[in-house]
């Protein structure tokens, strides 16, 4: 290596001009311990797996499989045909059954895939050294086409992992439009209890590093971040060594709920502010998850679609947490028989972290796409005061991330005033709950501007 | 294995829009009773220096703004709320900022004007425009104006020494010696009951900031206001015997400040709505002390300010993140 060489990848980076952090936002109990240092494990395939359509943001995929047909692990099942949907792929050899109704964590009804397991499956240390072992190349991507790694990843019917399951290549794109200048991978992890981008970064940081390098070459970005925030130094760690000299940086953020927003993160790293309404591309940023960049390596150095995610199953009303690599489809009630089952106390189950995931009212449901996680929380978490009046003690104004004065638009809502919430800029709210969590008289604040919006989202559109 | 999914889900699932977890060390409850707790040094101070007079008081208002409380809460066919402590802050705000001698039918008249028209006839709790405590003390101020204008302070026969003197206020209006400043800083003056210990209202004052239940900005900006206006009168005329200093720690200018002021339902819902908010306390104070026939205008200033809040809201709208 020549001495220029040497000196140029150990020149120390200067520090992201960001803040690290951004104003307001609150400080939930963490609670990660519980799943916090239990290694991924593979699930083995269950029996049964139901594929829904529609896992994504956007029109559901085309069914291309008849029920009896005969499906090798990998093959797609369903094709994305709109620009923003996903195709979907058979996370084992099965055969494909009646097709069924399924109920997703939202609450949406949607036709779906029933894949019952057939044959050999590949499980255990195969399966993961399959998805997440081997090597990971970090080169400069120079020789790739940008084009090539956005159509891999539509290949492979990648979504957003962290949990808004938005079709990746319609993110990662080449645009002429919007120019991007900076990818951030999303590492925060902001949500109490989970630990899944916390476990991957720790045991595969080099198939993210690989990702992160590939997409920040597919938008065309000259600067990529990994954000992480400070209660994960070991993740930071981990990701600072498989970054060595591969040009990306990694951005320690203060820990405080909701870090992970993409708003609030470019905040922190950046110290821009993305326009009200817009999005990141509209300050030249191109935001994604980490565990999605380590699905984007997959497909496009391995060419093996999205068949698998991993999640963690926590919270104080399960008997094991553990963080889990399982198939995309398979039932909520396989994934927590397999830790150990329920406690006594267990009170309520949630798809997602505490903050912004859904409960459910069957463990029916499938594991989609965008499933972080399983917490269950038991009675004494979910405790909560009985509802009062507001005081007006503003708790809630210097709670909210996006500066939003959200007594006044739980009023309105309440009211139906459906002016007064858009002068109080209702759309902003992004329902991170902070409000809710702090707010002394306990009242339902998101609960009441999630109906304010959907009200104002109707009124447009008539 | 289905069964066993079947048999454990039905027993326990609770089904709730998010969050699922709450802060629930923080309630409107825990933020009464801290109020409370910081008002038990002005408390203490004024049982020491009025005795029976100041036990008197304060336990009519408490008693009669629970019943109020009771009774009109039955009127609006509504639940019953004295658990959330407010009618009790209430009571003992309003019997601390009465005169020692007042007689006994002026803290009832005074507590059932506070509930019922200074929060009821609003709607209850959390809806009321003007400090309730405040209504009722400006009613019966009004009603009873021999009672307790400055005259009303003074009861010569009393044992208590400080209650036969004139309040300092007064006393300075009418060209006598201002009171020793150490005396007005520890509570050695006649007064209202609540506000005469300037120490006993910072150490209270003290312990609602740390706990985060008023917020800081309004008694700052009171505080604030007041050292510049009274710190420019001062400068003016040099020879005045009362000073900045004499302004701060006589009077409810401190009570005033941190518990009546910082009041959340009645007080503006941002930072900076607080600072108009608590400036405008301030220059009332200072231009109803320097020119109106009052010798005191705490109370005055955050009536008027209080009407003012929603207006103050409306003007310091936050900006959204992301707007320009």
């Amino acid at each position: 290596m020549r001495l220029q060489q040497v000196f140029t990848s150990y020149r120390p980076t200067k520090p992201p001009p960001g803040p690290g952090t951004f104003p307001h936002g609150v400080h939930p109990p963490e609670r990660k311990d519980f799943s916090l240092d239990a290694p991924i494990e593979v699930v083995p395939p269950p029996k049964t797996l139901k594929l829904p359509l529609l896992q994504h943001v956007g029109q559901p995929c085309t069914p291309l499989v008849k029920p009896k047909q005969q499906v090798a692990f990998g093959d797609m099942i369903a094709r994305g045909e709109a620009f923003i949907s996903a195709s979907l792929h058979a996370p084992l050899n099965g055969v494909i059954g009646k097709t069924a109704m399924t109920t997703l964590p939202n609450g949406r009804h949607v036709e779906t895939i029933v894949l019952n397991s057939e044959g050999e499956q590949i499980t255990g240390q195969a399966l993961w050294d399959d998805i997440f072992g081997g090597e990971w190349p970090k080169k400069q991507y120079q020789a790739i086409e940008p084009q090539m790694v956005s159509d891999a990843i539509h290949a492979a019917g990648i979504v957003g992992l962290g949990g808004a399951a938005f079709p990746t290549h319609v993110k990662i794109l080449p645009s002429e439009k919007k120019p991007i200048h900076t990818l951030i991978v999303n590492g925060c992890e902001c949500e109490p209890y989970l630990t899944t981008d916390y476990r991957m970064m720790v045991e595969i940081p080099d198939a993210i590093v690989s990702g992160a390098l590939l997409a920040a070459r597919a938008v065309g970005a000259s600067r990529t971040f990994i954000g992480v925030e400070s209660n994960k130094l070991e993740a930071v760690e981990a990701l600072r060594l498989a970054a060595a000299g591969a040009g990306i940086q990694i951005a320690v953020l203060k820990t405080k709920y909701p870090q992970g927003s993409e708003k609030h993160l470019i905040k922190g790293i950046l110290n821009r502010e993305v326009p009200l309404g817009g999005l990141p591309a509209d300050v030249g940023v191109t935001m994604t998850n980490v565990a999605t960049v380590a699905a984007v390596a997959r497909a496009v150095v391995r060419r093996k679609p999205l068949t698998h995610r991993v999640i963690s199953v926590t919270g104080g009303g399960i008997v094991k947490p553990k963080n889990l690599l399982v198939p995309i489809g398979i039932s909520m009630a396989d994934i927590i028989e397999y830790c150990g089952g329920l406690k006594k106390t267990a009170a309520r189950i949630v798809a997602g972290g505490p903050m912004m995931g859904f409960a459910v009212s069957s463990l029916d449901r499938p594991i989609t796409k965008g499933t972080s996680g399983i917490t269950v929380l038991s009675h004494e978490e979910i405790k909560k005061e009985t509802e009062t009046v507001c005081v007006r003690c503003g708790r809630c104004v210097d709670a909210c991330p996006m500066n939003l004065v959200p007594t006044k638009l739980a009023m309105a809502s309440r009211l139906k005033d459906l002016n007064l919430a858009r002068q109080y800029s209702i759309m902003a709210c992004f329902e991170c709950g902070s409000c809710a969590y702090v707010c002394p008289a306990a009242l339902p604040l998101v609960q009441l501007i999630r109906s304010g919006k959907a009200m104002v989202a109707r009124e447009g559109k008539k | 294995m289905a069964d066993f999914s079947q048999q454990k889900t039905e027993a326990v699932i609770h089904v709730a829009p998010s969050p699922h977890i709450f802060n629930i060390e923080t309630t409107t409850r825990s933020m009464m009773r801290d109020v409370l707790i910081a008002l038990l040094p002005v408390l203490f101070t004024a049982l020491y220096l009025f005795r029976w007079s100041a036990a008197k008081q304060i336990v009519i208002c408490l008693a009669a703004c629970l019943v109020g409380e009771a009774l009109f809460t039955r009127m609006r066919q509504r639940p019953l709320a004295l658990w959330d402590l407010s009618a009790a802050v209430t009571g003992v705000i309003l019997g601390l900022s009465l005169p020692a001698p007042a007689p006994w039918y002026i803290g009832i008249i005074a507590s059932f004007v506070a509930v019922g028209i200074g929060k009821m006839v609003f709607g209850g709790l959390g809806m009321n425009i003007f400090n309730p405590a405040m209504v009722g003390r400006a009613f019966v101020m009004i009603a009873f104006a021999d009672k307790m204008a400055a005259g009303g302070y003074v009861d010569p026969d009393r044992a208590v020494d400080v209650m036969t003197q004139a309040t300092p206020l007064t006393a300075f209006r009418q060209g006598g010696m201002p009171v020793e400043l150490s005396d007005l800083f520890w509570g050695f003056s006649n007064g209202s009951i609540g506000e005469i210990s300037a120490a006993a209202c910072l150490i209270g004052g003290g312990y609602l900031l740390l706990r985060r239940v008023a917020s800081w900005q309004i008694p700052a900006a009171v505080l604030a206001t007041v050292f510049v206006l009274a710190g420019g009168a001062n400068l003016m005329n040099l020879n005045s015997s009362w000073t900045v200093w004499h302004h701060f720690f006589s009077g409810a200018l401190l009570f005033g400040a941190f518990f009546i002021a910082t009041d959340p339902v009645t007080s503006p819902l941002t930072g900076r709505g607080k600072w108009i908010f608590g400036i405008g306390v301030g220059v009332l104070v200072m231009l109803i002390r320097t020119f109106s026939g009052y010798p005191e205008g705490v109370m005055f200033a955050v009536l008027l300010m209080n009407a003012c809040t929603p207006l103050i809201n409306r003007w310091t709208r936050p900006r959204p993140f992301g707007s320009w």
